[in-house]
């Protein structure tokens, strides 16, 4: 006990008197939170307060396109732009301005949509009320009417969940004006008075929260923010630890430990306790930023749903598990070189998989499979169950086993890796 | 009869990687209270030798005892019997001496205050109590040199192995430590040092062997050794003589 203690201390010594790891272990990872926050939060702002540009080419110059660019007018994401110095703009010069990335998106609307969309519906409306023997003289054309296309030029740079939600957007609204013009037609053709038919829509979406404890359960983006990028700082700390490792290997202190009659359990416990402690202070400074300093900087609160108590296990389990990695890392490299790129690179892969950046269920069957067996995973589900769902410690059980298990199987192949390799 | 406290039996070393062995399955005996050094040319296999007796590198073959001990059973009994200074300074360069004292040597199980006094003491034989609380990479090599031999002794060892402890240090630095080296021999300690300093190990050493593409090629007592070699004035002719004249590179 008395060895544990001074190894412990050892390591508190080396730690304190290094003001660049201490900066890297504890200033880094809040900056990364509150930059990270800071983006995601304002990216949304930014989107719902300021309009992107749209650069509209207007081909069919008809009551459709009218429509199309009136709706587009009336969006609260974009701003129709139609001419650039007084110059109407054409398809080419759309398409150079997007690809050279002046403009994200430019909107081609076809000649003759209004009349092709009005000869289609009509078409089909006199095929129904022919079927009905309601309007024996109306004239059904047999012309074959080719499905029109509105193009769209997005800048290759622009991220394909950004596409997805403007083609959504433009099909949405492109979808009602259709059934508008069904609408119209059909008043037209059974000569009834205009807006017989309501437009307006039958089926909406009401977002409604889940409750617990006849509590409802609403996240905000830092409920999300603030576990994930914690987690991430927490795992960071391999890099450190296996680099406090290697540097110990190549100092010649560790030959000096080794004929010395301490363990190398005692060595790495001295690390544990040290390296813990310090993930449990970057949690505490994390938990602090989110609760008191993002209000003040008009990002949402971080209200915890669950048990303090549950959260801090959280954390422990979590850092325990990073420590693990970091002293198998830490065994195994033999330079700084081996450790520091490995142990940087692991922690953006486990984060990967582990759902930081991008939801585990939106990701490939395989990647979910890993994602299973990721620990940086587990941690942050035991958080989001925590923070978000208010768990309870028997909820949350199985993934603190999985944390606990896995970072007493890093330590024991440490342990053997070391005892085999300095086996005499 | 001097009684041995190591006996080595036909013990030798090839690391994986090399064609030829760094140490020819060789047997010695090491007496009780003796200072013995072991001397020869750069990749001899010297620092080899000592490391296997110190338990850092597993031998190819053959074993060794320290006082009657075997390593591979007895490793801990082992380690508390031996005290080890290695060649590089392995020491923490951020925390001060007394830091460093105070972690090696509760690695041997010394409590706090018998320790404090013993590193006090230390560093005042070694001439270092006024910097007790400077950090490491603050001082000069050898002090540091001093200091790397305090940490291996605070536990009173039974046999003390030195690898090269005099490299690199100044006149006055050298002798703190072969003084201190010689009062410890007289205290009980049995000493194993390797040294490129002829010399240094014939006013040092009560015996010494002659080491050279891993095989002992002569030991004896300095003036046995210095008899043994017609027109050898000293220990360096002795080393010359055996070993030859050419460099020594390896890689």
């Amino acid at each position: 006990m008395h060895k544990l203690w001074e190894a412990t201390y050892k390591e508190f010594l080396l730690l304190k008197r290094d003001f660049g790891g201490l900066i890297i272990l504890f200033i880094m990872p809040l900056v990364l939170v509150i930059t990270i926050t800071l983006i995601q939060e304002s990216t949304s702002q930014h989107i719902f307060t300021s309009k992107i540009p749209v650069l509209v080419i207007d081909n069919d110059s008809n009551e459709l396109s009218k429509s199309i660019i009136s709706n587009l007018e009336q969006d609260k994401l974009l701003k129709v732009v139609r001419e650039i110095d007084g110059e109407l703009i054409d398809e080419k010069m759309a398409n150079n301005l997007v690809l050279q990335g002046e403009y994200k998106l430019a909107i081609v609307i076809p000649e003759g949509l209004t009349e092709n969309l009005n000869s289609k519906v009509s078409q089909n409306v006199g095929k129904i009320l022919e079927q009905f023997e309601i309007d024996q003289d109306a004239e059904i054309g047999e012309k074959n009417i080719q499905a029109q296309q509105i193009k769209l030029y997005f800048d290759p740079i622009l991220q394909t969940s950004f596409r997805n939600a403007i083609k959504n957007g433009i099909d949405n609204m492109v979808s009602k004006i259709e059934t508008q013009s069904v609408y119209q037609v059909f008043e037209e053709e059974l000569e009834i008075d205009k807006n017989t038919f309501e437009s307006t829509e039958f089926i909406n979406f009401v977002e409604i929260n889940p409750q617990k404890n006849n509590v409802e359960i609403k996240p905000n983006s830092v409920q999300h923010n603030v576990p994930a990028w914690t987690l991430f700082a927490i795992f960071f700390i391999i890099v450190p630890l296996s680099i406090n490792i290697v540097k110990e290997k190549n100092q010649g202190t560790f030959v000096r430990l080794k004929t010395n009659p301490i363990s190398y359990k005692t060595i790495l416990g001295g690390k544990v306790i040290v390296y813990l402690i310090v993930c449990l202070v970057q949690f505490i400074l994390m938990l602090l930023v989110g609760l008191y300093l993002f209000p003040y900087m008009g990002l949402p609160n971080f209200e915890i749903n669950g048990d303090y108590f549950l959260l801090f296990l959280v954390a422990i389990f979590s850092g325990l598990s990073a420590i693990g990695i970091g002293i198998l890392i830490g065994t195994i490299a033999e330079t700084h070189e081996q450790a520091a790129p490995f142990g940087a690179t692991l922690v953006v892969i486990l984060a990967a998989v582990g759902g930081v950046w991008i939801p585990v269920f939106a990701m490939p069957k395989i990647m979910q499979l890993f994602a299973k067996i990721s620990p940086m995973n587990w941690g942050l589900n035991c958080f989001y169950d925590v923070i978000i769902r208010d768990n309870s410690f028997l909820e949350i059980l199985p993934e603190l086993l999985l944390l606990g298990i896995f970072f007493v199987v890093m330590i024991a192949i440490a342990i053997y890796y070391d005892k085999e390799k300095n086996r005499v | 009869m001097k009684k041995g406290i190591i006996h080595i039996n036909q013990l030798s070393k090839r690391y994986e990687d090399s064609d030829f062995f760094a140490v020819q399955p060789l047997d010695l005996t090491i007496n009780e209270n003796e200072i013995f050094g072991l001397l020869g040319p750069n990749g001899a296999g010297k620092t080899t030798l000592i490391s296997m007796l110190c338990g850092l590198i597993k031998p190819t073959s053959g074993i060794f005892e320290v006082d009657q001990l075997n390593y591979k059973n007895n490793k801990k009994q082992i380690q508390n019997l031996i005290g080890v200074v290695p060649q590089e300074y392995a020491l923490y360069p951020t925390l001060t001496a007394f830091e460093n004292l105070m972690y090696f040597g509760s690695m041997y199980g010394l409590k706090s205050n018998e320790l404090k006094n013993k590193i006090d003491q230390s560093l005042k034989e070694l001439g270092l109590e006024n910097f007790s609380n400077k950090r490491i990479k603050t001082f000069s090599g050898g002090m540091k040199r001093r200091v790397n031999l305090i940490a291996g002794i605070l536990h009173h060892p039974k046999v003390l192995f030195l690898d090269e402890p005099t490299v690199g240090v100044d006149v006055q630095s050298k002798n703190v430590i072969i003084e201190h080296l010689k009062q410890l021999n007289q205290l009980g300690t049995t000493i194993v040092y390797t040294s490129h300093h002829m010399i240094e190990a014939q006013d040092l050493c009560t015996k010494v062997a002659i080491i050279d593409h891993g095989k002992i090629i002569a030991q004896g007592t300095p003036t046995e050794l210095i008899q043994s070699i017609e027109n050898s004035k000293n220990l360096e002719g002795v080393y010359l003589n055996l070993t030859g004249g050419e460099l020594r590179d390896y890689a």
